[in-house]
């Protein structure tokens, strides 16, 4: 035990259990992809032609707003030259799925159906369409399992959108809150804040939404605020989530 | 000496893969931490009933599937089963008598002696569960002991496993 919580030693055993422990996994999720299935092949014609609609509209928005992006993306990048700092380029995705098994309730960890075989290695950042999810703490060869950030033993830097202010997010173990410890009384953050990835550490790339305020307490008593903040991922409706791989950060001088 | 022969080991592989895999079924938020510990009760039973083929060995192997399973660190819950077939194998002669009411407290103490192990693993790597919640699985396994039992011995008896 000691081997494998401190030095990591044991991972070949785990991964080869895990390939054992697969097909119960499947099989155990098989039900629910049946049943995701049959809702999907006797959906209404009328449904679908709608939902076809909305998503064409959504998609001509998102294509508009892409247009801006791109020169704005451009800008940066001759800004970011002009100050010669790296510039910062699209990281390789992939999109994994859900496999529904349950793992402890006091943990939050889930299982994904992409592992080593598909490049996944340990530490990927887990996004999906509306912030960060977590990251992938075991793999084996078929199967990964990633811990989401609202995990007890889990912790993400991050960062004050509207001001830059460092600070981490630490997991409590509820599927809907973070704590955010150690900002002084003082400090400039208030309820609505967006936090983003700061990527310091390393591991997060950096500028992705992870999480809003949603309560700011300050006790003259005590030397730090109490401050909480919901994650903006749907950590436990996600179907489907985005592996994104790390790009790498060059540390300037 | 006259030599014994063992048959239906599938029948046992199968209780442990079912119980297995009732484990990782996906549960609704409240009834997540009812889950009662299924691997347990099954190894408690075939401790009881044959406890010449079912042992701590089988014990830590099964609980090492559990480790991976549950994403903990690999060998808390192998440890904490193994001490759970000992005992079950130190008991199995008292236990075999007892009415099934008897039977499910001492499964419920047995549980809680497992659950206690495993809180103390993770007090060492400093994660422990901070609600009482985390004690219910005992509770539940006392309650569900009668029937899988019930549905143990049947399966035994019609495969004649020995």
């Amino acid at each position: 035990m000691t081997l494998d919580h401190r030095q990591h030693a044991l991972q070949g055993i785990r991964a080869t259990l895990s390939v054992v422990v697969y097909p119960l996994q499947y099989l155990v999720n098989m039900p629910f992809a049946v049943g995701d299935w049959a809702s999907e092949t006797l959906r209404e014609h009328r449904t679908l032609l709608e939902e076809n609609r909305t998503l064409r509209t959504r998609q001509l928005e998102a294509q508009v707003s892409l247009l801006k992006l791109a020169s704005l993306e451009r800008e940066n990048v001759r800004l970011r030259s002009l100050l010669q700092s790296s510039s910062r380029r699209w990281e390789r995705v992939l999109i994994a799925e859900l496999i529904s098994v349950d793992f402890d309730p006091f943990k939050r960890q889930i299982l994904l159906n992409k592992g080593s075989q598909d490049g996944i290695l340990e530490g990927h950042p887990l996004i999906d369409s509306a912030g960060v999810m977590g990251q992938v703490i075991h793999v084996s060869p078929l199967s990964s399992t990633a811990m989401l950030i609202t995990d007890p033993s889990h912790a993400i830097p991050i960062q004050v959108n509207r001001n830059g202010l460092r600070a981490i997010a630490l997991g409590t173990g509820e599927p809907a809150s973070l704590d955010i410890p150690h900002i002084p009384n003082n400090a400039d953050i208030q309820e609505g804040d967006l936090l983003v990835t700061s990527g310091l550490g390393q591991r997060f790339p950096a500028g992705y939404p992870v999480a809003e305020i949603t309560r700011v307490e300050r006790n003259p008593a005590e030397p730090f605020a109490t401050i909480t903040a919901t994650p903006l991922a749907h950590l436990d409706r996600a179907q489907e989530v985005l592996l994104v791989w790390p790009e790498k950060t060059e540390v300037e001088e | 000496m006259s030599t014994v022969y063992h048959r239906g080991g599938w029948v046992i592989a199968m209780s442990f893969t079912v119980a297995l895999m009732l484990t990782m079924l996906p549960l609704p938020d409240w009834a997540a931490y009812l889950r009662p510990e299924w691997a347990t009760m099954v190894l408690i039973y075939w401790c009881m009933a044959l406890p010449e083929r079912v042992g701590v060995g089988i014990g830590w192997v099964v609980g090492l599937f559990l480790d991976v399973i549950h994403g903990a660190v690999l060998g808390q819950y192998a440890l904490s089963l193994a001490l759970i077939a000992y005992f079950t194998l130190n008991l199995h002669q008292r236990m075999r008598i007892y009415p099934l009411l008897q039977q499910s407290l001492i499964v419920l103490v047995l549980v809680l002696m497992q659950q206690l192990l495993i809180t103390w693993i993770r007090g060492f790597l400093g994660q422990s569960p901070d609600s009482l919640a985390y004690w219910l699985p005992s509770l539940t396994s006392m309650l569900l002991w009668a029937w899988v039992f019930i549905v143990l011995r049947d399966l035994r008896r019609h495969f004649r496993v020995s």
